[in-house]
C-alpha cells in the first residue's frame, strides 16, 4: 500500500519532470536537442544496423535519458546475439568542467551505460569502462550543440 | 638534485642593519613597482673570452643581469630601468656608485656586481643598494659551474626579492606541464618542465600516450601524474633526473588527481570504480593504501594544508562541484564553498592560509582564492575557460591555464599558461614553445 503511494507520487514528480523538460525544450531546441541532451545522429557510428554506438547526456548528468535506454537496449539485443563480442564503454564530458572532475564524470556515464546493460543480461565480464573526461571531444565547437555531442558514453568494439 | 645545486659559496661581505631602508608592499596590487636600477655585472676581458668559450655567451656578466632584470619585471612589484640612462660604468658603479647619479634617473634601488673566472668556475658577485639612504644593503656571491648562469640569475632574483619584500623569493624555480599539440578532438600531450621564467624547456614524455596533471613533490624531483598508458589511466610516479617511471599502487580502475602529501611520503588521489570515485592514500614506502572518502558521490582534486593535518577536495554530494576540507584521516567533512556556482580544483596555499580555486557561475570561468574556512572569498581573474591554479612556493602568485572559445567552425583552439598576484594583479601569459595546461610550480631550488 505505502509502496504505492510512494510509486504514485513518484509518477507525478517524473511527469512534472517531463512537464518542465518540454518547456525548457521549447526555449533551447535546435532541432537537434531535447533540453539540453543531444538527440540528432551527427557523430553517432553503427554497431551493427539499427544499432548506434553512443548515448547522450544532460549537462553534469549520468542519468540515462528515454532514447538511451533504447539505444542501449538495442545494444544489448546485438551483444546478446554476438556473445563473443567484448566492448569497452568510452565515458566523456564537455569542455566546460575542470578536468579531474570530468574524469570522474565521464567513468560515471560510462558506468550509468554498463549497469543497463548488465540489467539486460550483458555480463560484465564482457564490459570494461574508460573515462577520457574532457579529453577526446568528437566536436571541436565551444556552443551548447557541439558539448551535447560531447557529453557521451560510446560502445567501442573490444575484440 | 645535489648535482644541480649550486656550490654555493656565500661571503657576507657586512652584517646587515636596516632601519629605515626601502621596503616594498607585496600585499596590495602594486601600480607603482619600485623603480630599480639593473647595472649590467662588470666582467674583465679575460673573464669574458673564456666564458665565450665555455658557455657561448658574449657577455655573460650582461645575460645574467637581463635574468635579473626580466624576474623583476614580471613581478610586477619593480620597475627595472632603461640602461641607457645609466650615467655610470657597471665596474665603477659595483666599487662606489655616485647615488647623485643613480637618484637623478629616480632609481631607488640598485644592483651591481661583477663575473669572473676562477679555475673554469663562475664567480659572481652582487650588491644591491639603496640609492635614497645611500647604503649597501646586501652583498654576496657565489661560485658554480659555468652552465649555472641561469640559476645565478635567478638566485640573486630571490635574494633581491628577499631582501626588497620581506617575503622569499620564487624566481630559481620550475614549471611542470602539459605540452599540447594538434587538434582539439585528437590532442597530442606531453609532460614538460622548464625554468619559471620559460627558459630551458624539457620533454619527459614522447607524446605515445595521454598524460595529464603532473605535479612536484616537495623536493621537486619526483612528479606524479595521470597516464593512459596502454589505455589504462593510473597514477604514476616519475624521477625526473633518472626518467625512472612506476605505476601508483595496484588499483583495479582508474586513478587520477593525483597531488603528494607535504612530507612527500604519500600520493593522495581519486579512485574510480563502478561510477563512483572516493579519495585514496597511498604510501611510496609501505605501499599501504588507505581510503580517506566514502561517499556515493565524486570525490577529488584533493590537496593536503602544508601541515599534513587537512585535506581539501572537490565533491558533487551536495548536488554540484563544491569545496570541502577534512581532517586528514577523513574525518569532519565540511563543505567550505557557499557561493553562487559551482567550485572545482582547491589547492591549499604554501602558507596555510588561503585555498585557491576554479569556479564556474553563468558561464564564465574564474581563479579564485578564499580562506580555509570558505570566507573571504575573492576572484582574481574572469576568463572563457581556465581551471587549475597552482600556488608559487612563497604563495603570492598563481599558474594556471586558460582555453580559448573557438570559432563557428570550431577552430582557433588554444590552451596557454598564465600567471596571476595574489592581490589579482599582474596577469601575465607565461611563454611556452607549444600550448600548454596543468602548470604545477616547484619548490625553491636552493634555499
Amino acid at each position: 500500500m505505502k509502496l504505492n503511494k510512494i510509486l504514485k507520487n513518484l509518477l507525478l514528480v517524473v511527469l512534472a519532470c517531463f512537464a518542465l523538460s518540454a518547456c525548457a525544450t521549447k526555449k533551447v531546441s535546435t532541432g537537434q536537442m531535447q533540453g539540453d541532451v543531444y538527440t540528432g545522429t551527427d557523430t553517432v557510428e553503427y554497431l551493427a544496423s539499427g544499432v548506434p554506438d553512443r548515448v547522450f547526456f544532460a549537462t553534469n548528468e549520468s542519468v540515462l535519458t528515454t532514447a538511451s535506454r533504447e539505444t542501449l537496449r538495442k545494444q544489448a539485443g546485438w551483444l546478446r546475439k554476438n556473445s563473443d563480442v567484448t566492448i569497452v564503454l568510452e565515458g566523456h564530458a564537455d569542455e566546460r568542467g575542470t578536468r579531474e572532475y570530468n574524469l570522474a564524470l565521464g567513468e560515471r556515464r560510462a558506468n550509468a551505460a554498463k549497469d543497463y546493460l548488465m540489467t539486460y543480461g550483458i555480463s560484465s565480464d564482457r564490459i570494461s569502462v574508460l573515462s577520457y573526461g574532457k579529453e577526446r571531444p568528437v566536436d571541436s565547437g565551444s556552443n551548447p550543440l557541439a558539448w551535447s555531442k560531447n557529453r557521451r558514453s560510446v560502445t567501442v568494439k573490444a575484440n | 638534485m645535489k648535482k644541480f645545486l649550486i656550490l654555493l659559496l656565500i661571503i657576507l661581505f657586512h652584517p646587515i642593519k636596516s632601519f629605515g631602508l626601502i621596503e616594498v608592499d607585496i600585499t596590495r596590487g602594486n601600480l607603482n613597482p619600485l623603480p630599480v636600477a639593473v647595472s649590467p655585472l662588470s666582467i674583465d676581458e679575460k673573464s669574458k673570452k673564456s666564458f665565450e668559450k665555455l658557455i657561448k655567451k658574449k657577455n655573460i656578466g650582461e645575460e645574467i643581469s637581463a635574468i635579473v632584470e626580466n624576474n623583476l619585471r614580471t613581478s610586477g612589484l619593480f620597475n627595472p630601468l632603461n640602461k641607457d640612462a645609466f650615467l655610470q660604468a657597471p665596474d665603477i658603479a659595483n666599487l662606489k656608485p655616485r647615488f647623485e647619479d643613480w637618484n637623478l634617473i629616480k632609481a631607488q634601488a640598485l644592483i651591481t656586481g661583477k663575473v669572473t673566472n676562477i679555475n673554469e668556475k663562475l664567480r659572481v658577485e652582487f650588491r644591491l643598494w639603496d640609492v635614497l639612504a645611500g647604503k649597501e644593503m646586501m652583498a654576496l656571491a657565489f661560485t658554480t659551474v659555468p652552465t649555472n648562469w641561469r640559476r645565478v640569475g635567478h638566485i640573486i632574483s630571490d635574494k633581491v626579492y628577499e631582501r626588497l619584500t620581506g617575503e622569499k623569493g620564487y624566481f630559481d624555480t620550475r614549471i611542470i606541464y602539459v605540452a599540447e599539440e594538434g587538434p582539439k578532438t585528437k590532442r597530442k600531450k606531453k609532460l614538460a618542465i622548464m625554468d619559471q621564467d620559460g627558459a630551458n624547456n624539457k620533454f619527459l614524455t614522447l607524446g605515445n600516450e595521454l598524460v595529464l596533471t603532473p605535479r612536484f613533490n616537495p623536493t621537486s624531483q619526483m612528479v606524479t601524474y595521470l597516464s593512459y598508458f596502454r589505455n589504462l589511466p593510473r597514477v604514476y610516479l616519475l624521477d625526473i633526473e633518472t626518467g625512472m617511471q612506476e605505476v601508483v599502487g595496484d588499483f583495479p580502475g582508474m586513478t587520477f588527481a593525483p597531488r603528494f602529501s607535504p612530507d612527500g611520503k604519500k600520493i593522495i588521489m581519486s579512485f574510480a570504480k563502478d561510477g563512483n570515485s572516493d579519495i585514496y592514500t597511498m604510501d611510496l614506502e609501505n605501499r599501504i593504501v588507505e581510503k580517506i572518502t566514502n561517499h556515493p558521490s565524486i570525490d577529488t582534486s584533493p590537496s593536503y594544508s602544508p601541515d599534513g593535518k587537512y585535506i581539501c577536495f572537490n565533491s558533487d554530494r551536495s548536488g554540484y562541484q563544491q569545496i570541502y576540507v577534512m581532517k586528514s584521516d577523513g574525518s569532519k567533512v565540511k563543505r567550505i564553498s557557499f557561493g553562487n556556482g559551482i567550485y572545482g580544483t582547491p589547492v591549499w596555499s604554501p602558507r596555510g592560509d588561503l585555498i585557491a580555486f576554479t569556479k564556474l557561475h553563468k558561464g564564465k570561468f574564474y581563479i579564485g582564492v578564499m580562506r580555509i574556512d570558505g570566507s573571504g572569498e575573492r576572484l582574481l581573474t574572469e576568463n572563457y575557460y581556465q581551471e587549475a591554479p597552482s600556488w608559487s612556493p612563497n604563495g603570492r602568485v598563481l599558474i594556471f591555464y586558460r582555453e580559448t572559445k573557438t570559432d563557428d567552425k570550431g577552430e582557433g583552439f588554444s590552451a596557454k599558461l598564465w600567471s596571476i598576484d595574489l592581490t589579482g594583479y599582474n596577469e601575465r601569459l607565461v611563454k611556452t614553445p607549444t600550448d600548454g595546461s596543468d602548470p604545477s610550480w616547484s619548490s625553491l631550488l636552493s634555499n
